[in-house]
């Protein structure tokens, strides 16, 4: 059973509807005791992370989330709650992977539009979850805040500096990008995963 | 490196798509989601789906048009037509938009562009402009372009940035449908006062009117109907022609 995370900062309907096309029914659920028992759990996120943290702490997810032995994936602002803290409303995240998630100053580049929205390319430097197809392709990104790159980044991407694309640590992975919206690219890291 | 975005628009009127040559006289091509599939696999970027249905009922059907979308589209996609108030953006959002468009509802009343914006985000939020150069000023439209109002182009388009705007969708309405090129000048102006995303839209018949709106008017992304809907002008054609040109574009 995969199942995808319940809160108040989810796109749970697009990851459903990209797991769907690869023939997966997922659970949503915020029940600690159903995301303890899936397979696979996947973190989605649109929206502020200050906000997102304080619902998750309010609910427990926090530990919960931090906690899960089995394969588990963020997305975008999921995947920055997993970082160690963001400057997006001062606020500390779960601490998995050992870095910090910054604003883009586009002061270094005032041609560069934040958000950073769009295609862009993905360097993966260990294949991992990426595979080495996807070294660089195309991914789909919507975000004003990066992780910088740290001991568990396995892709980064440029855009006025390198930032994380893809984190990895034990059994937990992240992508800043949307694979569900990254057409076949996405599709391929969404498959790998499940394929754990 | 960041990619210039090609945008197929679907004009939806009661569940199947049309364009119309100056917003008139709609020529009927096809179903929306087969066609958004379509142009997904040839390479798309993004899509915009625009219901210009203007019925009650139409809208629900528009609705239901837009989670079959998100169940078999796997890019982004933006939805307009008739938006006005932040419940009806909710909607949208939770049937899988990524991003809606609002277009005379926020010349009307401009605090709905805040309000969209401090709710779901700024990326979600594009204004859409309607504007026709009268005397050497662009001014902006409503009602499908037939109504002129006192805003000019560029003025309008910072203070809905200023608001909270994601992305400025301008078309020109003395370019939509005649296929002899993008407005690039009026893209370069906005280029100039703008710092979020500008999207081209209006007036592309050939692959070169994509590299001016690209080059000359400094376009993030540029996006049209019947080149595409007719397949005049197939996608990944364009991608190959952009890339040779040395433009940044997702092959």
């Amino acid at each position: 059973m995969i199942a995808i995370v319940k809160y108040n900062a989810g796109n749970v309907f697009s990851v459903t509807c990209a797991l769907q096309r690869l023939g997966v029914e997922p659970v949503v659920t915020d029940d600690p005791e159903v995301l303890r028992a899936a397979d696979k759990v996947i973190f989605p996120g649109v929206g502020e992370a200050s906000a997102a943290m304080g619902h998750l702490r309010a609910s427990g997810l926090d530990k919960v989330i931090a906690g899960l032995k089995q394969p588990v994936l963020g997305i975008c602002i999921g995947m920055q709650l997993m970082c160690r803290h963001s400057e997006e409303g001062n606020v500390d995240g779960l601490g998995i992977f050992d870095t910090v998630v910054k604003r883009f100053d586009n002061s270094r580049c005032p041609e560069c539009k934040v958000p950073h929205m769009g295609w862009n390319t993905v360097e993966v430097g260990h294949p991992g979850i990426a595979g080495e197809s996807l070294d660089g392709r195309y991914a789909y990104y919507v975000h004003s805040y990066y992780a910088e790159p740290c001991v568990h980044t396995e892709a980064i991407t440029r855009y006025i500096v390198p930032f994380s694309a893809v984190l990895h640590r034990d059994n937990f992975y992240a992508t800043q990008f949307h694979p569900e919206k990254s057409g076949s690219v996405g599709e391929t890291i969404l498959k790998n995963f499940l394929a754990l | 490196m960041l990619a210039k975005r090609i945008i197929p628009c679907l004009d939806v009127k009661d569940g199947a798509t049309v364009k119309g040559v100056n917003f008139v006289n709609f020529r009927n091509a096809g179903d929306p989601v087969e066609l958004g599939q379509r142009y997904s696999a040839e390479g798309a970027d993004e899509l915009v789906y625009l219901d210009i249905t203007a019925s009650l009922e139409g809208r629900d059907t528009f609705i239901d048009l837009v989670r079959r979308v998100a169940q078999g589209v796997s890019i982004p996609f933006t939805v307009g037509g008739g938006i006005s108030s932040v419940e009806h953006v909710d909607t949208l959002l939770n049937a899988g938009a990524d991003k809606i468009s609002i277009n005379s509802s926020a010349l009307r009343r401009p605090e709905l562009i805040s309000e969209i914006a401090s709710r779901f985000g700024r990326q979600v939020c594009v204004v859409a402009i309607d504007a026709r150069c009268i005397e050497g000023e662009w001014i902006c439209h409503v009602k499908g372009g037939h109504e002129p109002t006192q805003r000019r182009l560029v003025e309008w388009a910072v203070e809905a940035q200023d608001r909270g705007a994601g992305e400025i969708l301008f078309t020109s309405m003395d370019h939509d449908g005649v296929k002899q090129g993008f407005a690039c000048d009026a893209l370069n102006q906005l280029h100039e006062a703008l710092s979020i995303p500008v999207i081209a839209s209006g007036g592309c018949g050939a692959m070169e009117h994509f590299k001016d709106a690209f080059e000359i008017g400094h376009a993030d992304a540029a996006l049209a109907a019947s080149v595409f809907h007719f397949n005049e002008i197939p996608i990944d054609e364009l991608k190959r022609y952009l890339h040779k040109c040395n433009i940044p574009v997702r092959m």
